[in-house]
């Protein structure tokens, strides 16, 4: 088993608000982001200790016509000429430039790297966002296919509605859940629970002398393909992350100077990471195996096991995603996770929360910053500073599992307490 | 090194061959496995020695979907939420698996398509003039 030559600690954590707004660029996001991060450090930084940056950013290039990012976001900040640098592995790139960030320090070449992620995806229409997103899967083959991504989360979750027997009520069931916790964290792009969504569009029919929904309850609603258009059946519109805005940035220190900034840093237990092919290779559908890789590498350079984690961020950019992720993680054997959902074993007060965040489905995904903004998730709930969502008890060992692709590369980082 | 009558093992030759109505692989000479479409390197033996194999196209559905947001060379072949399609991976008799329409299946109830369900290939063209291009889809056998 690997292990890090020194202890990594982060020391601070802060993210801008995730949602849609225009006329602002990922430097704009990306300085929010920074002031929050240097306003958690308990004891007080000076960012011209910084001494190297890493920024995960999957697509500004197509998103904003900007490439080259690092050194701008470096620049936005005040940190040149510190050397940056871009990381990319599609929606996971922010964990790719965490363990980027990990590995310098680890090394003994860094004592302080600065992590960020970024994504500006809302400029575009949604057809060119499509497009864009699916320059990270198969371009020769699975494109001109006809797959899009909501597309290939779809065949996951056809394949295993027929293998396990979940129903589209099973990932609805995700939905509903992501909601009611994005309500409660006030950077999530859609900070409503799905009936505050519903009394929301019978005040609009309301207003407009149209006739008034009678939805019953909330599953009606997600069954009414009016109000939940299909995307890629069986992921419907609430099935799907939205096209978001966003930045995240991490201070990390190595483990010998974390005492000079916080009594209560948040050090890295274990980290993760494998590659795999694209979907149609695989032999299981219903599975992610460099989930499994990458988790099996963090649960092992951490010493802990699926039992010993209190928080868990896991990445639902489709709701089946996330049942993959509960199962592929060892929260649950292979094809039970999606009756855990239904159960509410993995809401917010439930003995397995997934996602307190509301997860990327509620919170927001702008791809390339929304694994630095699950570790900012896991940091303030490991802090006890998560607010009216806070997790019960002790919160001592916290999870990321950050996706690129539908699979292709996968991340798992592992984060305690020393 | 990887040629057979000078067509590389890639991308380009695969759409050439659909143009000309077969569906061809490359299986590697040294593990004897397939791979279609076909790859220049056998990624279990990393041997370059490929040779051209032709297949069948009929399989199995694997998996599918029933896409009503489509990027933008579906959206000008003309479907869009009215008129949304099928994509499926399609397990082929020949042993790999991959993506594809299906067509004649109704999209309007995609609770009646089955995974498992037995199909065949058909090629469709799509795209104008020189971005016109043969491509690799099923439908119900």
């Amino acid at each position: 088993m690997k292990k890090l030559n020194r202890g990594v600690a982060i020391v601070g954590a802060g993210m801008s608000k995730f949602g849609a707004f225009p006329g602002r660029a990922t430097r704009d996001l990306f300085v929010d982001a920074f002031t929050e991060m240097q306003g958690s450090v308990d004891k007080g930084v000076d960012v011209n200790d910084i001494e190297a940056i890493f920024i995960g950013n999957y697509s500004s290039d197509l998103f904003e016509g900007q490439g080259h990012t690092a050194p701008f976001m470096t620049d936005a900040v005040g940190l040149t000429p510190r050397p940056a640098t871009r990381c990319e592995d599609a929606c996971a790139s922010s964990s790719a430039a965490l363990r980027s960030g990990i590995m310098a320090i680890a090394s003994g070449m860094y004592d302080m790297v600065l992590v960020g992620g970024i994504e500006k995806m809302t400029d575009l229409p949604t057809s060119e966002v499509t497009d864009t997103l699916a320059t990270a899967s198969d371009a020769l083959y699975d494109v001109p296919a006809g797959y899009t991504f909501p597309g290939f989360y779809a065949s996951i979750a056809t394949a295993y509605m027929d293998k396990y027997g979940a129903t589209p009520e099973s990932w609805m069931s995700v939905g509903i859940k992501n909601h009611n916790s994005g309500s409660l964290n006030p950077k999530a792009q859609f900070g409503q629970r799905i009936i505050d969504i519903m009394a929301d569009k019978k005040k609009g029919a309301e207003k407009k002398g149209k006739p008034i929904p009678t939805w019953a309850d909330e599953m009606e609603f997600m069954h009414d393909p009016r109000a939940n258009l299909i995307i890629a059946w069986p992921m419907r519109l609430f099935d799907c992350s939205p096209v978001s805005d966003g930045a995240a940035t991490l201070l990390l220190v190595s483990e010998d100077i974390a005492k000079n900034f916080s009594d209560n840093a948040m050090y890295i237990l274990g980290s993760g990471q494998a590659s795999d092919v694209t979907l149609r290779y695989r032999s299981d559908l219903t599975t992610l195996s460099s989930a499994k890789a990458a988790a099996q590498q963090a649960y092992e350079q951490a010493g802990v096991t699926p039992k010993d984690i209190k928080v868990a961020e896991v990445h639902d950019c489709f709701t089946v995603a996330e049942v993959v992720a509960t199962e592929d993680l060892g929260f649950f054997k292979a094809g039970q996770g999606f009756e855990a959902a239904e159960e509410g074993i993995t809401s917010l007060r439930g003995p397995r929360p997934i996602n307190s965040s509301g997860g990327l489905k509620s919170k927001g995904h702008p791809v390339g910053a929304s694994g630095a903004g699950q570790v900012v998730e896991v940091w303030k709930q490991m802090r006890g500073e998560a607010g009216e969502r806070q997790l019960e008890g002790d919160i001592d060992i916290g999870l990321t599992h950050n996706v690129g692709g539908t699979g292709e590369s996968c991340f798992v980082h592992i984060f305690g307490r020393k | 090194m990887g040629t057979n009558g000078n067509l590389e093992f890639n991308a380009a030759s695969y759409y050439k061959y659909l143009a000309d109505g077969k569906i061809m692989g490359a299986r590697c000479v040294d593990s004897g496995k397939l791979y279609v479409p076909p790859r220049q390197m056998c990624p279990e033996s990393h041997s370059t020695n490929m040779e051209w194999t032709e297949v069948s196209g009929s399989g199995k559905l694997r998996a599918f979907t029933v896409i009503t947001v489509g990027p933008t060379a579906m959206v000008e072949a003309g479907y869009n939420f009215r008129n949304p399609y099928c994509a499926g991976i399609v397990e082929l008799e020949d042993g790999p698996s991959v993506a594809g329409q299906i067509l004649g299946v109704d999209v309007s109830k995609p609770e009646s398509i089955k995974v498992g369900m037995a199909v065949k290939a058909k090629l469709v063209e799509r795209g104008e003039g020189d971005d016109k291009r043969t491509y690799l889809a099923f439908e119900p056998a």
